[in-house]
């Protein structure tokens, strides 16, 4: 248990080779040796999805997956989403819609909204509220979010018109 | 005549371009959506250690030795400090107020010594390089506890038979408060109907998604300890740590970024964060604490948890002759410093019977000690004990004299045209709107719509509800809430406005941010006095080296305090960029004015000189200003309501739900509240506020509890199994509003962060019931379970 593990993976489109235990957690991988604090841990045994995060083009909770597991893994935070521009949409109607008062929930509420909307342009209200169910928000209610998700959808839809 | 008719003439709100009213995006958006948030779990410092608390097991055992032998060989490990060790350098506290006339409570240490009172507190401190290695560490700890009998029951803490948690106070009764006001005995002997129920209000807590956490760094090189902390109460967080550590008030720098969450939850002062701080000074060097999730659901204030009895009398033609109460509630074995956990009780006494007529009131409520975790203040503090007593009396009077819910509300409701008035429990209420309010929300939801649906529905074995809930709210709480009670804890807040040398204004402000936005209305009403574009002005906050002394975020303050300090200090520098300008112009200030970012000329609007070339001339060209005029670019002012102790503020709420009668289940189908918060500043930020806190009364009414056994164990301190509010189970929320602005203020703002929470709780209630009449149940307690709507039907 406590001899570290050599890893190889790939964050952000950047190569990351690291030596980790095998006990360690990838969001506090992320967090605490890539100083990646944009993922935010608010559970650690799945329930809130502050965690999620995208591998290999699937979002997980990167509380439950163990660093170690990343081997060879593709993997996508909220600074990649936003620096290469592919949810720059959402991330403005959220501020339009003022769908985040703290924050915290955020970067996870965005990676699970964009998964839906990679999914399906045409979720309705409800399946956006029950693809998002596993991400709790403690400030805003929900209204706001399914809003920007649901105005995201929209737009994106016209723009394949 | 609402209060806007009477305001008089054109004030600083109505100039040009301004942002009052509008909904404008949060200037910290961009940033936390990028998942670029500065948290105080994200940080790190040079030489920073971390620390992992040991927590007892037991609900109330005596601690008679620690054996930190192991421990301290583990890898990593730094020092393994026990609250003795930690005693030399942290003072214990007591919480109470000395206007709370006969609270007690005993002297609570920062880490346990000799004795444990509930099942969570910490009794040792593992500090090593990093969180794993401390935990490891921290099983090789072996404490001998002798288990004492736990007192877990309220409704039986105060009996003789019961031990007394803390020998000293000779009892567990904490707090106790009566009143009586009016004819109560003669109200009831005249009443046709008196209806009596006992209202159950299950313990929760704020689940915040970010844990508190807390980083202290003492550093011996300047004697100063800077503590970073998600609080909403940094000065008197300053003020507490440095009584505390023996330190002037100078020493202590408190900085607050952003906080993931907070709900009145991260407004007190905790033993294990005084601890970090503590360790920080002891150990010389940074010490981090984060709470983990467990640690939260054991350590982060609970709240609620009162058994209150309540009798209502009216007569057949609806009139509500009078309210009596009876409210108990356990507080774990320590009144919270230094707010104290007697407020809430206080406040339940304050507010029932709040939005009606009746001058008889009559109410008692016990505060007792429990070995449990403390509760204290969170959101909307009272108001939904009162609001769900008050307004399920009402309902269940209403059932029995066969009267419509919305009618003998109307026939009891306090006048809109009534105000000023006071409140049978000492209330004074400037100007409330309940029926303007009530009839908002009947056209919101096509009241009578609903009913008929309802009724259509019920034939087919469909059972939907409708519960209608009124309310009075406390905001803008002044120096009557902790002040006259010797707390330190700042009721002004202050701001203070500069021009800088590009024509961009600074604002610094006592206010925090937690997500409301008080950046937004800071910057929103700054430059909308000033007549500078958004853009220009930037607020910084959240730091006691770098703001003015002032209250923080709490009990919904910030507009109705902070934004009329921001208004009031920006009309002052305002003035002074005019004297400015007309001694550069050769005019005169009163022919001057600012509109987007330029001075113009009043008459004829033309453009004079734009505000960045009139900050280089004063901070570079001075010498070219008239002989003798000195220029002054800065301004500060601060702000506390006088007149009125408290902005008191109504609304109303309604739920359209349906239950399953078959599995106990309630599903929400759609949700009603119109509020009356006065001048709203960003319209989208006070809605968003209100579903915030709707939803946040959602979970109490349906989800959450903290659940104790016997033993004092807290069986369900996971997500998992303490439910809250996920987005698949939430309806939407529609929000209107009546606006009537406190006159004593010049920008009117109440505030509008408890409104959501005071009422959903109620009108779920009221709407179950409402839905469960044809079985002729009463349910009058949350949450409303499953099981609790099954026994009720008795089906199980």
């Amino acid at each position: 248990m406590t001899t570290p593990v050599a890893i190889s993976l790939t964050v952000n489109g950047e190569r990351v080779d690291a030596h980790v235990l095998p006990r360690l957690n990838l969001a506090d991988f992320l967090r605490e040796q890539l100083n990646l604090t944009g993922t935010h841990v608010g559970c650690e045994h799945g329930v809130c999805g502050a965690c999620t995060i995208r591998v290999n083009g699937d979002i997980i909770r990167s509380c439950l997956l163990l660093a170690v597991q990343a081997e060879n893994a593709t993997v996508e935070t909220i600074e990649g989403l936003s620096d290469s521009g592919e949810i720059a949409d959402l991330q403005a109607a959220f501020r339009e819609r003022n769908a985040l008062q703290c924050g915290y929930c955020t970067p996870g509420m965005l990676m699970a909204a964009q998964d839906i909307l990679v999914q399906d342009l045409d979720a309705d209200r409800e399946q956006i509220r029950e693809h998002l169910s596993g991400n709790y928000c403690r400030c805003t209610g929900y209204h706001a979010i399914i809003d920007a998700v649901e105005a995201t959808a929209k737009a994106r839809k016209a723009l394949r018109r | 005549m609402s209060n806007s008719d009477l305001r008089p003439g054109l004030s600083v709100l109505d100039r040009p371009n301004s942002y009052i009213g509008k909904t404008v995006p949060r200037p910290n958006l961009e940033r936390l959506t990028q998942g670029r948030g500065e948290y105080v779990s994200d940080m790190a410092l040079p030489r920073m250690a971390h620390v992992v608390y040991l927590r007892s097991p037991y609900a109330h055992a005596k601690i008679l030795g620690i054996d930190a032998t192991e421990a301290k060989k583990m890898p990593g490990v730094i020092a393994v400090v026990t609250g003795a060790e930690l005693a030399k350098v942290i003072s214990p506290w007591v919480g109470v107020l000395s206007h709370l006339k006969g609270l007690k409570s005993a002297p609570q240490h920062a880490i346990a010594v000799d004795r444990a009172c509930w099942q969570g507190e910490a009794v040792a401190a593992i500090v090593a390089t990093s969180r794993a290695l401390a935990e490891d560490a921290a099983e090789r700890v072996i404490v001998d506890y002798e288990e004492l009998v736990p007192v877990t029951n309220m409704r039986t803490a105060l009996d003789p038979e019961t031990p007394v948690i803390h020998d000293v106070l000779g009892d567990n009764l904490a707090f106790e408060r009566n009143l009586d006001a009016g004819a109560v005995d003669q109200a009831f002997a005249n009443s046709d109907e008196v209806v009596e129920a006992e209202f159950v209000f299950g313990r929760h807590t704020g689940v915040t998604l970010e844990p508190r956490a807390v980083l202290a760094d003492w550093n011996p090189g300047n004697e100063r300890l800077t503590i970073y902390l998600g609080t909403q109460a940094p000065h008197m967080v300053q003020n507490i740590a440095a009584k505390h550590l023996e330190l002037d008030e100078a020493q202590v720098r408190v900085v607050c970024k952003d906080v993931g969450g907070s709900f009145g939850i991260k407004v007190h002062i905790y033993a294990d964060e005084m601890a970090t701080c503590a360790l920080s000074k002891l150990l010389r060097r940074p010490i981090k604490f984060v709470a983990d999730r467990i640690e939260s659901f054991n350590t982060d204030i609970h709240a609620r948890d009162h058994v209150c009895k309540g009798r209502i009398g009216v007569s057949k033609d609806g009139t509500i002759n009078a309210f009596e109460i009876d409210d108990l509630t356990g507080i774990g074995p320590y009144s919270m410093y230094p707010r104290t956990s007697a407020i809430e009780a206080n406040q339940v006494v304050n507010l029932v019977g709040g939005p009606y007529t009746t001058p008889n009131y009559r109410a008692r409520a016990r505060v007792v000690f429990q070995n449990k975790n403390v509760t204290c203040q969170y959101r909307a503090v009272g108001h939904p004990i009162a609001c769900s007593v008050t307004e399920g009396l009402v309902d269940l009077a209403a059932r029995r004299i066969g009267m419509d819910p919305v009618e003998i509300r109307r026939r009891n409701l306090i006048r809109d045209d009534a105000y000023p008035c006071g409140s049978p429990s000492g209330l004074r209420f400037e100007a409330l709107s309940h029926h303007a309010s009530l009839d908002k929300l009947m056209s919101m939801m096509n009241y009578d719509a609903l009913r008929a649906e309802q009724a259509e529905l019920r034939k087919r074995g469909i059972y939907r509800g409708i519960g209608i809930a009124s309310f009075i709210e406390v905001t803008n709480p002044s120096a009557a809430f902790y002040g006259v009670g010797g707390a330190r804890i700042s009721s002004q807040d202050g701001v203070a406005v500069r021009l800088d040398a590009t024509g961009r204004v600074i604002c610094q402000t006592s206010l925090t941010e937690q997500g409301q936005g008080s950046e937004s209305l800071t910057a929103q009403i700054v430059g909308s006095v000033l007549g500078v574009s958004m853009e220009r002005v930037r607020v910084i906050l959240g730091d006691t080296d770098n703001t003015p002394y002032g209250g923080g975020t709490w009990a919904s303050r910030g507009a109705g305090i902070g934004g009329e300090a921001a208004l009031q200090a920006a009309k002052v520098l305002r003035k002074n960029i005019l004297d400015v300008a007309a001694a550069i112009l050769q005019s005169k200030p009163e022919a001057l004015d600012i509109v987007d970012n330029s001075v113009v000329d009043v008459e004829g609007g033309q453009q004079r000189i734009e505000l960045n070339e009139l900050a280089r001339i004063v901070y570079f060209r001075p010498d070219t200003l008239p002989p003798g005029f000195q220029p002054e670019l800065m301004a500060t002012r601060h702000y506390v309501p006088r007149e009125y102790a408290f902005a008191f503020t109504n609304g109303v709420q309604a739920s359209w739900l349906e239950v399953d009668v078959q599995s106990g289940f309630v599903k929400l189908l759609k949700h009603w509240v119109v509020e009356d918060c006065g001048t709203v500043i960003n319209p989208q930020l006070v809605d968003e506020q209100i579903r915030g806190g709707v939803v946040q009364g959602l979970g109490a009414a349906l989800y959450e509890h903290c659940i104790y056994d016997e033993r004092g164990q807290l069986t369900n301190a996971n997500m998992a199994d303490y439910l809250v509010p996920m987005a698949g189970e939430m309806p939407d929320i529609a929000v209107g509003h009546v606006i009537s602005p406190t006159l004593e203020s010049e920008l009117g703002a109440k505030g509008a962060g408890e409104a959501g929470t005071a009422g959903a709780a109620a009108v779920v209630t009221n709407g179950v019931n409402d839905a469960l009449s044809p079985f002729g149940v009463e349910i009058t307690e949350i949450p409303l379970t499953p099981r609790v709507i099954l026994t009720a039907l008795g089906r199980i």
